[in-house]
């Protein structure tokens, strides 16, 4: 009997987790989403103390609210504290934190095969079971501490490359699977104990030298990657306990992971191999160090040209990119478009699938910025109405827009999907400087007749056009 | 559970969450990572089992458990308030 509610009260938590991802197909049903997960993680919390049964006593109860109390507390403080342009490092060190736990749940259950398997004894299944997510999301973890420690600028973003890397990944990789078959030949023998906290050391490693070669640029994969990672960790140890609540969701995030992944490999015409092998896509722009070099005549413009322009325009489109995040714009630009749609100019955004550092990045800015959803638009969705727009205001994006990813076979960026800011009537560039994007590739629109360059910070620069605007 | 039901379990949970997933509207995909990182965070149960089971004697197992309650504590609360916290502001044309 106990066991039956047991296992429906874990599969309801499991429908619950799948109701909160259904809701986020809309902003409007979202935050009914939001409110089905946690009920869900409740119920699962709920149902494996009541599981705990007659082995519960006042002291473990103590120590677990404790824990409960800590790190709730400092996850609530630190999701109202941090500002919209520092998510994607949270969300790293996020993804960190379950794989961590997963690594401390396998070792918890490795050493006390009472609590956890039938009889006391770890299967050769379980041990594999195990092993898996141990390595998971021990990888996970020195992985999205890397990430981490990148996108918060204390790592270079830049790709770090040394000879030989992939053979000794390779090595490593094969290292941890034969460790993983070792552990499970005998997985009550004393000695396999050694091999246990082997795959535990060499995970970590791997899972620094995976990431540590990747460009700052091809973030938005690497996080949506580790957000799979740590889903697949979850099943690993969902199998080992036997837990559906925990084999669903782990099922559910890790397919989440891989479809971003796949979202943005696709954004940037990369493979997920090429992606991995790294190497490419440093800091770019704000490093500046490749100097600008004239490929004809750039025609720079002031705030008041740049005013004069939109203002007399009927329809402009906004590009933003990583830049804009960086220098915070979003709010001096969302205040630019409203006095730009009080002169009856329409206002459009169009977003890019990579630009940012995470999925879905400039999105939660401009929403931020109070910029209404409606209109804001996908690349697929907008991409046609360059060829009519007056103005493609692109502001602290470079590469997503550079036509030579159409016509160039030899550029780095080929076949990226871009947005034809170039079919606009103006086209206007708010960069800091003349350099490169993230990719090394001169973009020849900053040369071209209808181009005009608003060089200099961002937001400093759309403040600048804010007030050109109320002046005339 | 055997294994086969288990594995059918996940078997078919990936493809829920394959198709759940493409029906996430781009717009919303921060939110997204940050969903999928609190519930992810059910590990925590793997850490409730460890840390009750040796009946409030700290041992390796016990501590172990209770350090995977509170990382995944963080990640819960977090991962839910951040998302909540985006959702709020997605706001339609007035």
């Amino acid at each position: 009997m106990n066991t039956t509610i047991i296992g429906f009260a874990y599969l309801l938590s499991g429908v619950l987790f799948i109701l909160a991802l259904k809701g986020l197909s809309s902003p409007v049903s979202a935050r009914k989403g939001n409110t089905y997960g946690m009920l869900g993680m409740t119920i699962a919390v709920a149902t494996t103390l009541y599981g705990a049964g007659s082995g519960l006593d006042l002291s473990s109860y103590t120590n677990i609210i404790i824990a409960v109390a800590i790190g709730g507390l400092f996850g609530s403080v630190l999701a109202r504290k941090i500002s919209m342009t520092a998510l994607p490092q949270l969300v790293a060190a996020f993804h960190s934190l379950v794989g961590l736990a997963a690594v401390f749940v396998a070792i918890g259950a490795y050493k006390n095969p009472a609590a956890f398997f039938e009889g006391g004894i770890i299967s050769t299944g379980s041990m594999i079971e195990m092993s898996l997510g141990l390595a998971i999301g021990a990888i996970t973890f020195s992985g999205s501490v890397i990430a981490f420690a990148k996108l918060q600028g204390l790592v270079s973003g830049n790709p770090l490359v040394f000879k030989g890397q992939h053979l000794i990944n390779l090595i490593i990789f094969l290292g941890i699977l034969g460790l993983i078959y070792m552990t499970a030949v005998d997985p009550m023998n004393a000695t396999t104990e050694q091999y246990f906290w082997a795959i535990v050391g060499l995970s970590f490693f791997i899972g620094f030298l995976v990431v540590l070669p990747i460009g700052g640029a091809d973030m938005p994969v690497v996080v949506s990657m580790l957000n799979s990672y740590s889903g697949w960790a979850a099943c690993g140890i969902g199998f080992t306990l036997q837990n559906t609540a925990l084999i669903i969701t782990g099922a559910l995030v890790g397919s989440s992971g891989a479809i971003l992944s796949y979202i943005m490999c696709k954004g940037m015409n990369r493979s997920i191999v090429s992606v991995l092998l790294g190497g490419f896509g440093g800091d770019s722009d704000d490093v500046a160090s490749a100097a600008a070099q004239p490929k004809g005549n750039v025609k720079q413009g002031s705030a008041d040209d740049a005013s004069f322009i939109m203002g007399n325009a009927q329809k402009v489109i906004i590009v933003p990119g990583y830049g804009m995040a960086v220098s915070q714009a979003q709010h001096a630009l969302r205040e630019m478009c409203d006095i730009l749609k009080e002169k009856g100019v329409e206002v459009r955004y169009a977003i890019h699938p990579v630009a940012g550092r995470m999925p879905g990045h400039m999105n939660v800015l401009l929403a931020e910025a109070n910029v209404p959803y409606d209109e804001v638009f996908e690349l697929e969705e907008i991409n046609h109405e360059f060829a009519t727009a007056d103005v493609a205001f692109v502001i602290g994006a470079n590469d997503v827009t550079n036509p030579l990813a159409k016509t160039d076979p030899q550029s780095p960026i080929y076949g990226m999907p871009i947005l034809d800011v170039e079919k606009a009537a103006t086209t206007l560039f708010l960069k800091r400087s003349m350099a490169s994007g993230y990719a090394g590739v001169d973009n020849d629109l900053f040369f071209r007749d209808k181009t005009m360059m608003l060089l200099g910070d961002a937001k400093k620069t759309t403040e600048e056009i804010v007030q050109a605007l109320n002046l005339s | 559970m055997d294994f086969l039901s288990l594995f059918s379990i996940f078997v078919l949970s990936v493809f829920v969450g394959f198709y759940v997933v493409w029906g996430v509207t781009p717009a919303l995909h921060s939110p997204l990572l940050a969903v999928t990182n609190a519930i992810s965070s059910v590990i925590i149960v793997g850490g409730l089992i460890a840390a009750v089971a040796s009946k409030g004697i700290i041992d390796l197992s016990s501590t172990m458990g209770l350090i995977a309650v509170l990382l995944a504590s963080v990640n819960i609360f977090g991962g839910f308030m951040v998302a909540q916290r985006m959702l709020a502001m997605f706001k339609k044309k007035k």
